[in-house]
């Protein structure tokens, strides 16, 4: 008797007249009888556990998928009808980031040694830009209604007093804001939009060791133009895909902002 | 391959997705991998072999390519995750949580071949097929996985059917 044939005998897989003896083997041996019953009963409660599902409604999109694709049937089926508009959004937007985001990081991969070092302020300020102000439902984490509870809580993380800056002067209204990881611990990044929905976005970190300040300087990263200076531990990068100039005129309100306050 | 003949495996193949990754979002995109997969290489299916074996070779692949791929599973959230239907049945709702928190905690390659066995009463050569492992390799599986989900069952204290929180 080997435990092939006992499983044999669970899944009533046996040859023909095989199951006469091992019946007996059981019947002679109620410990291994009790074990193999248990797998029985275990069998079944797996079905019926999963049963349910075999009558929920398929969803549409895998019914969708049932037929052929466009390559196979190119007559019969436009091709957005097997991709959803979901997907293909999904898509594009996960080509757009990664494609600013890979040209932003190429100078970065360039030598294996050089991955582990820390993104400089324009970088990271850059990449958070294009990864989230495109997003249309969620660009903020708390927006700009509950600016008090905003301001509260990032300060908190932070560890130190921050406030996004008026710049409704200049026809930019506040979004919200949110926490990201940095290069060692949390940063923060306000973000705004004018009347035409352009987004601008502020990146606050208060990782600064080195203890120089800088005057205003400029990247351009990809798409992304960025000014950024560093005061104090602070350094402030403020990114749009707007131009130089207008960007230059947004970023010198935010510093003499932050230099009174 | 046939339309109708696919279409009516959907079910099967949900069903097993979902028992293999107890996650309904992640299983229906591992069967919608699956059928897009399927379609891809429609020119491999052996007219008159198994479909429905066949179909669940692609997916126990691509469940190995994704186990292999490093990285943070990452699923969206959608409306539909937030409904939780397991099962019409108040009553035996711990019982069923019970087994199906066991059924957790088996590894994976155990659990595979239980669930073939178990759910879609695959023959052991058919498991060993669309595995790709021995028919020796399926037994021992088999032996192992019932054995390890019965102590699993049995190891619960009466009375205490509370799921442990993962």
């Amino acid at each position: 008797m080997t435990e092939d044939d006992l499983q044999a005998w669970v899944d009533d897989a046996l040859p023909a007249g095989r199951r006469g003896e091992i019946d007996d083997y059981l019947a002679a041996h109620p410990e291994e009888a009790e074990r193999v019953r248990a797998y029985q009963a275990q069998k079944q409660a797996l079905k019926a556990m999963f049963a349910p599902v075999l009558d929920e409604p398929v969803p549409q999109r895998l019914q969708t998928l049932a037929k052929p694709p466009v390559a196979v049937d190119p007559q019969k089926r436009p091709i957005l009808a097997r991709w959803s508009l979901q997907r293909i959004a999904a898509g594009l937007l996960i080509a757009m980031v990664s494609g600013v985001a890979g040209w932003l990081g190429h100078a970065q991969y360039q030598s294996a040694d050089r991955v582990a070092q820390m993104m400089p302020l324009p970088r990271q300020a850059a990449v958070a830009h294009v990864v989230f102000s495109p997003d249309v439902r969620r660009p903020v984490e708390v927006s700009a209604d509950q600016e008090d509870q905003l301001v509260a809580w990032l300060s908190k993380r932070l560890g130190t007093p921050v406030r996004p800056p008026k710049l409704a002067a200049l026809g930019y209204e506040l979004i919200g804001g949110r926490l990201l990881p940095g290069n060692s611990g949390p940063v923060a990044q306000f973000m705004y939009h004018d009347a035409s929905g352009q987004r601008l976005t502020l990146y606050v970190t208060t990782e600064n060791t080195t203890n120089r300040d800088t005057g205003f300087r400029f990247a351009q990263e990809g798409p992304v133009n960025v000014f950024y200076w560093i005061d104090g531990k602070f350094g402030y990068a403020l990114s749009a895909g707007i131009d130089k100039g207008e960007l230059a005129r947004v970023a010198t309100a935010v510093y003499d902002q932050l230099e009174h306050k | 391959m046939d339309n109708a003949a696919l279409l009516a495996e959907i079910p099967r193949l949900r069903r097993y997705a979902r028992a293999m990754l107890g996650n309904r979002a992640a299983a229906d995109d591992l069967v919608q991998d699956t059928l897009e997969r399927a379609w891809a290489r429609h020119a491999l299916w052996r007219a008159g072999s198994d479909l429905r074996a066949w179909l669940f070779s692609i997916m126990h692949n691509l469940r190995v390519d994704q186990l292999r791929r490093p990285g943070v599973p990452i699923h969206s959230i959608d409306e539909d995750d937030l409904e939780v239907p397991t099962r019409a049945t108040q009553n035996d709702r711990l019982e069923v949580r019970d087994l199906e928190f066991a059924l957790r905690q088996l590894p994976d390659e155990q659990r595979e071949v239980l669930l073939l066995v178990a759910l879609e009463d695959l023959a052991y050569a058919e498991v060993a097929d669309a595995l790709g492992i021995p028919v020796g390799t399926v037994m021992s599986r088999l032996a192992r996985g019932r054995e390890r989900l019965r102590l699993l069952m049995e190891d619960r204290p009466s009375g205490a059917n509370l799921r442990v929180v993962r």
